[in-house]
This record gives structure tokens, C-alpha cells and sequence, in this order.
């Protein structure tokens, strides 16, 4: 099985190579089209600006080519949010696989959401064996509202969605690949998909 | 409001790439392998680390961009480094090694809009303002340099300034406090939390159960950072996460 993680200007790419690997997983890190289309998983990781890192997959087709894949793809993080419509991070225009607009967080919570929150309403294989308000850990100041595709939830002063999926894109706001075993089970139970 | 589990958070501090921990910044002891002593600590319940690597203020050395590989490698859970970051190139690298976030102390006291730099190109997310400070007669007043000099910087006024200047958090760490095992600076850290939007990091005077529970209930921060108390197993951290829940402070067990 071949899995590779799309390559752009975002942070934490290398963590989830590192992840995947303790998993047992060689993956190919790659901006090359061909490889990307012909891989068995294809994992969207992400932490960044949205509107700069559009631009970045846009300047080189990325864009088109993510929304045309047909194999398992999991977005992580900004992964997550560049699946969606559009943004309100610099009203950034995003993939359109989930029709929702990522907003961000207001009122009196500390923004980032950073640190370990319960996921719930957890349904999709890719959470075979997790319990329900299992532990994940989170890192962002935007995030995906609930929405028809969503697989499970978090609370962060509001609910929100921690994960979603459409056909045969999932994805999840918080890091798998930090997440303690929890997160090894998620990546692992998406490679078996 | 449900907010994250409150995090508990190792300190290792590094010297020339073996884990050693500071008593009163003076008298180090070795106490192992940073790599190994990381795996210990995520399979014994730790939320996140931080790594110091301690020699660097001192002595102007980098932190070993090939440790912090080693450690991403091996680790499941966040990690921090700090010590010697200095500049935006000591970040990308730190970055690109694997590490989660970096943490600046002297370097942004010196120069503040290293924080702004440093999060306008990698996020706020990644850079975490660490600030040493002393209580004394006129107020609580930030060193650097690990504590050795004194600046003009007030506490308050300075994390407030490196919050708007784009740091994703605080770690405070009280000089009164650190080494002594008589509790967290409780007042300071409920000021720091009240006037800040961003999390709040507690450090420095951890001796015993209580004091995290005391922390957590009569302040608002986000996480409790301790070293030694971890390092020679006087705390066993799941054991504590047990009696922290039963006081119902949400942690993750």
C-alpha cells in the first residue's frame, strides 16, 4: 500500500510522517501530481494561513487535483478547513468538498483552542475502538461548524465539528498525529479503509 | 462552558543532549536520555513536554536541531522546545526538525518583535512566550538569561504586550516559587489569566498533589508545568490526574 502526504507550505508535515511511520507506514512526501493519483491514501495535513496556503496549492494545481481524487483522503487541521466552501480566515476561497463556511472563534474562550478536548457523536469506521469523549488534541482559532457531513464533535465555548466526511474525503480538525494512542488508533483506522 | 482538559506538562531540561533538571538553576543531576524520558512520560499520562534546552542562554549554543528530530520521531504527543531561540532562523529550523512549539525567553525580552515575526511566518500556535519573573518590593519583575539578569520589563505588562504581539501562550514561571515545592504563585497566575485571552502556562513551586489541585481550582490557567517532581517520581502523573478528576477538574486519563 502506497500512502503519501501532499506536500505544500504548511507546518507539521513532518510530524505526521513521523506518526504514520511509528505506525509501520512508509509514506512518500509529494507535491507530484501523478504520485498523489495513483497513491492508495492521501493524507491533506496542514497548520497555517488558509488564503496563503490556497494560493500556494492554486499556483501549482494542487487545488484541482485534490477535488478529483477518489482514493481515501484525510484532511488534518487546515486540511480539514481547505475542504470546506470558503473561509472567514482572510475570507479565503476554499475546496467546496464540504458546502460550509469555516468561521472563527468569538467570545470569551481563549483563542487558539489549544490543548485536549473531547470528541462525540463519533460515527464512521475511522473511529472503530475509540470511545466516545476520548481525548484529542486541538490547535486552531477557526473551525468547521457543525454540518450534514459531520462525524463527530467538539465543545469549544460552542460545539463544533471535529471531524467530517464526504464520499471519499474524511477529515479532522485535531491532530491524529498528536493525540496519544487515540490518534494512532484514528490514523490506523483510516489506512485500513 | 467546557473548555480543553487542563494539561500537565514535564519539563526536561537539556544540557548537551542528555535530560538534566536545574535545582534552584544550580546543582544539576543527570536523569537520563531526553528521547526515552519523553515515551516514559506520554505512556505515563503527560499531555504535552517541554524541552529546555538550559545551556543555551548561557553559552550561545543552538539547540540541537537533530535531538528535537529524535524526538518528534518518538513522541505521540506535543512537545515544546525552548532555549536559544534567538532569531527567526533558529525557529524554521526548530520547526522543520518536528517540534510543535518553540518558546522564546531572553531573545524577545532583547528584541519583542522576534514574537511578531515569529508568528506572523509559522503561526501563534508555535511560539509560546516563556517569561521568568520575581516578586520584589515594587512588583513582579522579568529576568532572562536564566534567571541571572534583571530587566525593566514588569510581569503583566510584558505578557500583555506578547500577546498582542501574536504569542499563542504564556509560560510563567515564578522565581519565589521555583525549587521551593510550596505551591504555584497563585495570585500571579490568576492576574495572568484574567487578563489574558490566550492560555496560561503555570511553572515553578510544584511539591505535591495539592498544589495542582489548588492551582486548578483557585485560577483559571490552562496547564501545569513541573520537573522535578515528575523526574524522581514523587508525583506518578496518572495517579494525580485520578485524584484531580474525583475534585472535578476536568483531565484526560
Amino acid at each position: 500500500m502506497k500512502t503519501v502526504i501532499i506536500q505544500y507550505n504548511a507546518g507539521n508535515i513532518r510530524s505526521v510522517d513521523f506518526a504514520l511511520r511509528r505506525l509501520g507506514e512508509e509514506p512518500e512526501i509529494t507535491g507530484d501530481h501523478e504520485k498523489i493519483r495513483q497513491a492508495d491514501k492521501v493524507i491533506f495535513p496542514g497548520v497555517g494561513e488558509a488564503k496563503s496556503t490556497m494560493e500556494y496549492l492554486e499556483a501549482r494545481g494542487l487545488d484541482r487535483l485534490i477535488v478529483q481524487l477518489s482514493q481515501p483522503v484525510l484532511g488534518i487541521c487546515l486540511g480539514m478547513q481547505l475542504m470546506c466552501e470558503d473561509s472567514e480566515e482572510r475570507n479565503a476561497s476554499c475546496l467546496g468538498i464540504i458546502p460550509v463556511r469555516v468561521k472563527r472563534f468569538r467570545g470569551d474562550m481563549k483563542v487558539p483552542h489549544m490543548g485536549w478536548s473531547r470528541i462525540t457523536g463519533l460515527k464512521s469506521p475511522i473511529f472503530e475502538g475509540v470511545p466516545e469523549g476520548s481525548f484529542v488534541y486541538f490547535v486552531h482559532s477557526y473551525f468547521v461548524p457543525e454540518n450534514a457531513c459531520s462525524i463527530a464533535e467538539s465543545w469549544h465555548g460552542m460545539g463544533f465539528s471535529a471531524a467530517v466526511k464526504r464520499e471519499n474525503f474524511y477529515a479532522v480538525q485535531f491532530h491524529p498525529e498528536k493525540s496519544g494512542t487515540t490518534g494512532e488508533r484514528i490514523l490506523k483506522n483510516f489506512l485500513a479503509l | 462552558m467546557i473548555m480543553p482538559a487542563k494539561r500537565i506538562i514535564p519539563c526536561l531540561d537539556v544540557k548537551e543532549g542528555k535530560t538534566v533538571k536545574g535545582i534552584r538553576f544550580e546543582d544539576i543531576r543527570d536523569v537520563g536520555d531526553p528521547v526515552e524520558m519523553g515515551r516514559l512520560y506520554s505512556q505515563a499520562g503527560a499531555d504535552e513536554l517541554v524541552y529546555l534546552d538550559i545551556t543555551a542562554s548561557h553559552e550561545k549554543r543552538k539547540t540541537l536541531p537533530q535531538l528535537v528530530r529524535d524526538i518528534a520521531a518518538n513522541l505521540n504527543i506535543p512537545f515544546t522546545v525552548g532555549g536559544g531561540v534567538s532569531d527567526l532562523d533558529d525557529a524554521r529550523i526548530l520547526l522543520e526538525a518536528g517540534a510543535d512549539k518553540i518558546s522564546v525567553n531572553s531573545a524577545a525580552v532583547r528584541s519583542p518583535e522576534l514574537i511578531d515575526k515569529i508568528a506572523r511566518n509559522f503561526g501563534s500556535q508555535f511560539v509560546t512566550l516563556a517569561i521568568d519573573a520575581r516578586k520584589e518590593q515594587q512588583g513582579w519583575q522579568v529576568f532572562i538569561n536564566g534567571g541571572r539578569i534583571e530587566t525593566e520589563k514588569e510581569l503583566f505588562a510584558w505578557a500583555r504586550e506578547g500577546q498582542e504581539r501574536g504569542c499563542g501562550e504564556i509560560l510563567f514561571t515564578s522565581m519565589n516559587h521555583d525549587g521551593a515545592k510550596k505551591g504555584y504563585a497563585i495570585d500571579a497566575l490568576d492576574g495572568l489569566s484574567r487578563i489574558l485571552s490566550i492560555p496560561v502556562i503555570a511553572s515553578g513551586g510544584a511539591g505535591e498533589t495539592d498544589h495542582f489541585a489548588e492551582l486548578f481550582r483557585r485560577t483559571d490557567v490552562d496547564a501545569a508545568l513541573a520537573a522535578s517532581v515528575f523526574h524522581y517520581k514523587e508525583i506518578d502523573i496518572t495517579e494525580m490526574k485520578r485524584y484531580l478528576s474525583k475534585q472535578g477538574i476536568e483531565v484526560r486519563i
